[in-house]
């Protein structure tokens, strides 16, 4: 174990720079922050991720934000344990049925002012389950959403992008 | 009619069905059934999937390492339960009813599985659908309560909820309650092209994308009498070992970082990592998603991948091995993980539990060796198995594959047939099984085909359907605080299960 540590200490991290920020992210934050309550977050945004109805795909790659490459905290965004402590839902899956209601509730639990998330494809508009009996169609049939990151499921790079936008965006207090 | 004692020779005495591929389907009587059901409740045969299809309920059964499906016509809308001699069934009998309205005729659980009663008419059967409400397994005893988790968990996991009983620390029963992120695939795939089908497929489990993919496809090859170029089916195999290590080195970092060890989950993390990069440098998606369809794959791989590969593999070889002496040497730890969530060998034999799960508690299958789908059988690499039983054990388990999965990467580049790496799937009906090993273990897809290529119907059934419930047993009398940990050495996965 020493010696993997030491290791650490001599050799250059690996964390890589952060990305550009989403420039489309930015423009739909723009609009969404006209509607919801200001204030100034500092350089903190606390992240509650739920999974409603989501392949396991987008967690994977939500999971990898948290690896050294990408290192998720040095930006002050973390993931959080309960709604309670939460400024973000990060909110992945078409929204099925049978999770509708803990969504909407894990909502009600998250203290104002916050923001909603969206992610993935099926997130958007349901995808390719959007014609299932057992699916809402999306995270904005059940809640307001604030931002939505595309892909299927999207890349740590792209989550990346999308999360710099809004904290730029929180952090400014304001429409940039 | 004679007593069958294997089940080929109980399937030639049946009718059989027409264009059914590779293995046979027989029609059963009702004594047929209830023989079969025998051969299960007395451990001669596994499960491997129970599945509805209109007014028919299919049982795909293996004997050793031969597997048939047997299918009982439900006149009157009910079936002789197997899960009345045979517990594994019983979730699936379940979901059967959840889904199908077929009853299982002496199955002594009446509760719903899938249907949480909220699909309020808009559900595969009709009616307004049932109650919300949900009656959990009572424990009874002094001084016992429960706790009740999710379906919204603290990590970063799928949804699903579990009911403890507990004394003091000690757990006493635990029961899960599934179904949250049921998507309804099935129906979806009910009419969906054979594009569609493998992309509704490989969104099953996102974990598990190209396995299902594979599985997909080759049901609907052994459907349709399509012969993969060999190219194809060298290609698949790597990007399934690929899954696999990918897998495998996630997993064992998470578990270790559930024993509060966080330096193992970083460092497993960072080769996971890797190895997403080199799939994505190579086939041009991290996870692999939508490359492997029914005929062959989309992507083939030229000189400057298997580089890439190879000085991945080399990277791998080059820093795993001190973390398995970092694993292995650290006695906090292993004071974890030895001797916790155990889970007896009589318990995976009867649930046919695939992957680490029955590896790691001395079932030894493995898809890939069991039924010698191309291109295994030409390829050197061992099945490690286990008796212990326990967290550690499926750890090892997991290192051991991400070792013989490097080794089958290595003849992959050395042996790579050349050619083209798709076919075209000819038309006319038929029915098509296939089961493939993905990392957790042996996925099964079922399917028939109609005239026009379509998908008519198709079932995925996940390794976790028989995982699920041994977690339960695994978890009885360890503590709370040790859930996490047996949990993520099981990894069960949710959306794959709820389909």
């Amino acid at each position: 174990m020493r010696k993997l540590l030491f290791n650490s200490v001599t050799h250059a991290p690996l964390t890589e720079p952060a990305p550009a920020m989403d420039d489309t992210a930015l423009a739909e934050l723009a609009a969404s922050l006209e509607r919801v309550a200001r204030r100034r977050l500092g350089r903190s945004l606390a992240i509650r991720e739920v999974d409603a109805g989501s392949c396991n795909g987008c967690e994977l790659e939500i999971h990898a934000l948290n690896n050294a490459f990408y290192d998720l905290e040095r930006f002050g965004i973390r993931f959080v344990a309960s709604p309670r402590h939460a400024d973000v839902l990060l909110v992945t899956g078409p929204v099925t049925t049978n999770m509708r209601e803990a969504l909407a509730r894990t909502y009600a639990a998250t203290p104002d002012p916050k923001w909603v998330v969206a992610v993935g494809d099926c997130a958007v508009d349901g995808g390719i389950f959007a014609d299932s009996y057992a699916v809402e169609g999306g995270v904005s049939s059940v809640l307001q959403v604030d931002l939505h990151i595309r892909g299927c499921p999207p890349t740590p790079e792209q989550l990346l992008r999308g999360l710099l936008a809004l904290l730029q965006v929180a952090e400014k207090g304001n429409v940039p | 009619m004679k007593k069958a004692s294997s089940l080929l020779d109980l399937v030639a005495q049946c009718r059989q069905a027409p264009r059914h591929r590779p293995w046979p389907r027989a029609i059963a009587d009702e004594k047929t059934w209830q023989l079969a059901r025998e051969h299960l409740a007395a451990g001669r045969w596994s499960l491997l999937g129970l599945w509805g299809d209109s007014t028919t309920v299919h049982a795909a059964l293996l004997d050793g390492n031969t597997p048939a499906v047997l299918s009982f016509e439900c006149a009157n809308g009910t079936y002789p339960s197997l899960a009345r001699d045979h517990m594994p069934a019983s979730r699936l009998e379940r979901a059967i009813r959840d889904l199908w309205g077929l009853e299982p005729q002496g199955l002594a659980d009446t509760r719903p599985w899938l249907d949480h009663g909220r699909w309020s008419g808009r559900g595969p059967l009709e009616g307004e659908g049932g109650s919300t409400a949900y009656r959990f397994l009572s424990a009874e005893g002094d001084s016992l309560h429960e706790i009740p988790v999710g379906p919204v968990h603290a990590g970063i996991i799928e949804p699903g909820h579990f009911r403890f009983s507990v004394s003091g620390e000690a757990v006493v029963r635990l029961e899960a309650r599934l179904g949250y992120v049921h998507k309804g695939i099935e129906r979806l795939m009910a009419g969906a092209g054979l594009d569609r089908g493998a992309a509704l497929a490989g969104r099953c489990s996102g974990d598990s994308t190209v396995a299902y993919a594979l599985a997909f496809s080759r049901a609907a090859e052994a459907a349709s009498g399509a012969e993969v170029p060999p190219r194809a089916h060298w290609l698949r195999a790597l990007m399934a070992e690929f899954e696999r290590v990918a897998n495998h080195l996630g997993d064992i970092g998470a578990i270790c970082n559930d024993a509060a060890f966080a330096l193992m989950h970083t460092h497993c993390g960072i080769l996971r990592e890797q190895v997403l990069r080199a799939a994505h440098a190579c086939f041009g998606h991290r996870l692999m998603r939508d490359l492997i369809v029914p005929g062959g794959v989309v992507i083939d791989v030229d000189t400057r991948c298997t580089e890439t590969i190879r000085a991945l593999v080399a990277e791998i070889r080059n820093r795993f091995p001190a973390l398995v002496e970092l694993y292995d040497n650290t006695a906090s730890l292993q004071d974890r993980t030895v001797g916790t969530g155990f889970l007896n060998q009589e318990l995976a034999r009867q649930y046919a539990a695939g992957g680490y799960v029955g590896r790691a508690s001395g079932r030894d299958f493995d898809a890939r060796r069991g039924l010698g789908y191309p291109p295994y059988p030409e390829l050197d690499f061992s099945i490690p198995v286990l008796q212990d039983g326990d967290v550690n054990a499926r750890v090892w388990i997991r290192i051991r594959e991400i070792e013989q999965s490097l080794a089958i990467v290595d003849q992959i580049l050395e042996r790579l047939p050349s050619g083209s790496i798709r076919t075209g799937i000819p038309g006319g009906s038929g029915e098509g099984a296939a089961l493939v090993e993905a990392f957790r273990g042996d996925v099964l897809v079922w399917l028939r085909l109609a005239d026009d290529r379509s998908v008519e119907r198709c079932h995925l059934r996940d390794p976790s359907w028989f995982q699920w419930p041994l977690l339960e047993a695994a978890i009885e009398g360890n503590i709370v605080a040790d859930f996490p940990l047996c949990n993520k050495s099981f990894n069960c996965s949710y959306s794959g299960h709820d389909l």
